[in-house]
């Protein structure tokens, strides 16, 4: 029902809410908020905790084949931590009126998106490096810039999560600076992994501004403080400078540095590739999702098993 | 039997059973049957690597020949790992995974317990930080074990089977031989026979929780893992754990 | 999705030093109380950041609203004899 009153009140509540977005307050799980910022944000948290999860199974697939004890230890705790972050994501979600577990269904029905670049196989050592140093030096630049963002939920788990990441990258180079002062093997595994992974990390930030569908209003109500573009840059203009200090070859050979803008120029992008992954045609889509399936199902005993013990003990 | 080379085997059996309990832990990594318990399967295994690690650097140091923990543990095959049988036992599913760290985890903490008592300094200090984490894993694993004998008539079958087939590898925990006695002698070793009434009363409590009947005495029980006699699960854990530094020897990681 | 294996949520608070408050920390999904507190421990003590714990259902938690934020905490406003620099101390007297 369509009441003029009804509108004017609408109305005061979309004129509070963009003062307080503009004022740099975050809004709170229980205030008002229009139909369509709910809707984004939960597309955006529940598609960023998925990420999280399945983000655990490329570098999985080589946590028992680590070479080292030490580098053992360092993986685990750093794919528990990956863990770790969707579920903290997938809390801050719940605030929106969605419960994790329709979440996760939507995940396995296919229904909801994670983020391209774990579409992608691991397939030697040195990819450890490379997704560490590039997957996760590229989230964090996008972690970083959610961590201002107007939902207090979502903001406060990023907080958490940027602090703890912060060795995630780190980890990740130092592999790849390890092999790219070790042997002639371990060089070329290193360089191999860039090559395959440069470039899909690039698409990790999404199409370019000008075919963005989402990012105007998201920008608008804070929930995006940049461009998909500007992060890209971001990106780019730190790490070209890290790969040159341990002598590993980035894949492009449009890019040079622009002393005029102050930025790194780059090689065009295929977002066709990107577009064919996002819609379920990549090399390991339909591996990462039966690996998901596969463990949902598979647990589905214990879950129900414990929740049969509890209802037994609060009767008895 | 000269203690220097009795305390080494002693490391390096301590910390092949927690490395290879560890591996088989790493497996569930990311498949986990709910998010809450990838979380702490990989606790658990974070702090079996580290148990691992600490012996073994302390086995290297008591060798002396300039090796480290990664030659130890890359660089043996399976007839020189030393572990207990029941760890290199596969998950097939997660009744075998908690009941299997149940059942080793009630010895580890006894054995840790008495450990930091230990004459031998280093022992008795790495004990100290194990006996707090295997306090837990029991913990852990007994309400895991309870929840799935108690709760439906599907976890009930696949937690019993999981005892019953676990069975064969727990007398196997308490095997001890010359290494042991030479240590205890000197006070440095803890005695596992005297152990045995109070795992056994630690499992019997848990079983009993989660209606389970302990299985009867006799049948067959294992014996000399930690003398490199093993199942033919071994064999193809290590193959799988060691293969980069075997096909790399001279790389640095 | 059946209902029969989905656990509850349960909010989570830790303490992080001996006589600080518990700080909310976020959630965790549980069957029953003592595995929320396990799983509570190994989500939010993975960097040894809590020295105790507390998880109490979300359902049990009430909450004021937004609409209530003017009269639950505007009346604090202008009762400012509570606060102890409303209080002028005679000159000379150290403290009180």
């Amino acid at each position: 029902m369509n009441t003029p009153q009804i509108q004017e009140d609408e109305q005061t509540h979309i004129d509070a809410f963009n003062a307080r977005i503009s004022s740099g307050k975050t809004i709170e799980p229980k205030d008002w908020m229009p139909q369509k910022y709910r809707k984004q944000l939960l597309r955006m948290m529940s598609q960023h905790a998925h990420s999280e999860v399945v983000g655990m199974l490329p570098e999985g697939n080589w946590l028992t084949r680590a070479p080292s004890l030490m580098r053992k230890a360092v993986l685990l705790a750093k794919i528990q931590d990956e863990a770790g972050h969707g579920l903290y994501i997938y809390s801050g979600a719940e605030t929106l009126g969605t419960d994790r577990a329709e979440m996760i269904d939507q995940l396995l029905t296919g229904k909801a998106k994670y983020a391209s670049i774990f579409n992608y196989p691991t397939l030697n050592w040195a990819d450890m490096g490379a997704v560490g140093w590039l997957v996760d030096g590229a989230a964090i630049v996008n972690q970083t810039a959610l961590a201002k963002c107007s939902y207090g939920p979502y903001s406060r788990a990023m907080i958490r999560i940027c602090k703890e990441e912060n060795f995630h990258s780190k980890q990740g180079y130092q592999i790849m600076a390890h092999m790219m002062r070790g042997t002639k093997e371990q060089r070329e595994m290193a360089q191999d992994a860039v090559n395959r992974f440069w470039w899909p990390v690039l698409m990790m930030f999404g199409p370019s501004d000008a075919d963005s569908p989402n990012s105007d209003d998201l920008m608008k109500w804070k929930v995006k403080l940049y461009s998909n573009d500007d992060l890209r840059q971001r990106f780019i203009d730190r790490t070209v400078p890290q790969a040159e200090a341990i002598g590993v070859k980035i894949p492009d050979d449009k890019l040079k540095w622009n002393p005029t803008t102050r930025h790194y120029e780059f090689g065009e992008i295929n977002f066709d590739e990107l577009k064919s992954v996002i819609t379920g045609n990549g090399p390991c889509n339909k591996l990462r999702m039966k690996q998901r399936n596969d463990a949902h199902k598979n647990g589905a005993w214990v879950r129900e098993a414990a929740v049969a013990y509890a209802e037994k003990k609060s009767k008895a | 039997m000269e203690t220097n080379i009795a305390l080494y085997k002693y490391c390096v059996r301590i910390a092949d059973t927690s490395l290879i309990l560890a591996q088989r832990m790493c497996e569930w990594c990311g498949h986990g049957p709910v998010l809450e318990e990838d979380i702490a399967m990989s606790n658990m295994g974070l702090d079996l690597i580290g148990q691992a690690r600490g012996f073994y650097s302390y086995a290297a140091k008591l060798e002396g020949k300039g090796r480290t923990e990664d030659d130890i543990a890359y660089f043996r095959n399976e007839r020189e790992f030393l572990n207990r049988c029941l760890v290199e036992q596969p998950n097939t599913d997660f009744a075998y995974t908690m009941m299997r760290s149940f059942l080793h985890g009630c010895l580890s903490y006894l054995q840790f317990r008495t450990l930091v008592k230990s004459k031998d300094d280093t022992i008795a200090g790495l004990s100290e930080k194990a006996l707090k984490e295997m306090t837990y894993h029991v913990r852990h694993a007994s309400e895991w074990i309870i929840r799935l004998g108690d709760g439906t008539d599907v976890s009930h079958q696949k937690i019993k089977s999981a005892l019953e087939n676990l069975w064969q590898f727990t007398d196997e925990l308490f095997e001890m031989d010359e290494v042991d006695q030479t240590l205890i002698k000197s006070g440095i070793a803890c005695d596992l026979s005297l152990l045995r009434a109070e795992w056994d009363q630690m499992v019997n409590e848990v079983l009993a929780k989660a209606k389970l009947v302990r299985p009867t005495a006799g049948g067959y029980q294992s014996k000399g893992g930690f003398n490199g006699a093993h199942t033919e699960h071994l064999g193809h854990l290590l193959s799988e754990m060691q293969y980069l530094p075997r096909a790399y020897p001279d790389a640095i990681w | 999705m059946s209902t029969k294996e989905n656990w509850p949520a349960w909010e989570v608070f830790t303490q992080q030093k001996n006589g600080a408050p518990h700080e909310h920390a976020g959630n965790v999904h549980a069957p029953d109380a003592e595995m929320a507190l396990l799983n509570a421990r190994d989500v939010y003590g993975r960097r040894q950041e809590a020295i105790n714990i507390w998880v109490v259902p979300s359902v049990a938690i009430t909450a004021s609203t937004p609409e209530d934020m003017g009269p639950f905490f505007d009346p604090g406003n202008d009762k400012m004899y509570r606060w102890p620099n409303y209080y002028k101390t005679p000159e000379g007297i150290k403290q009180i």
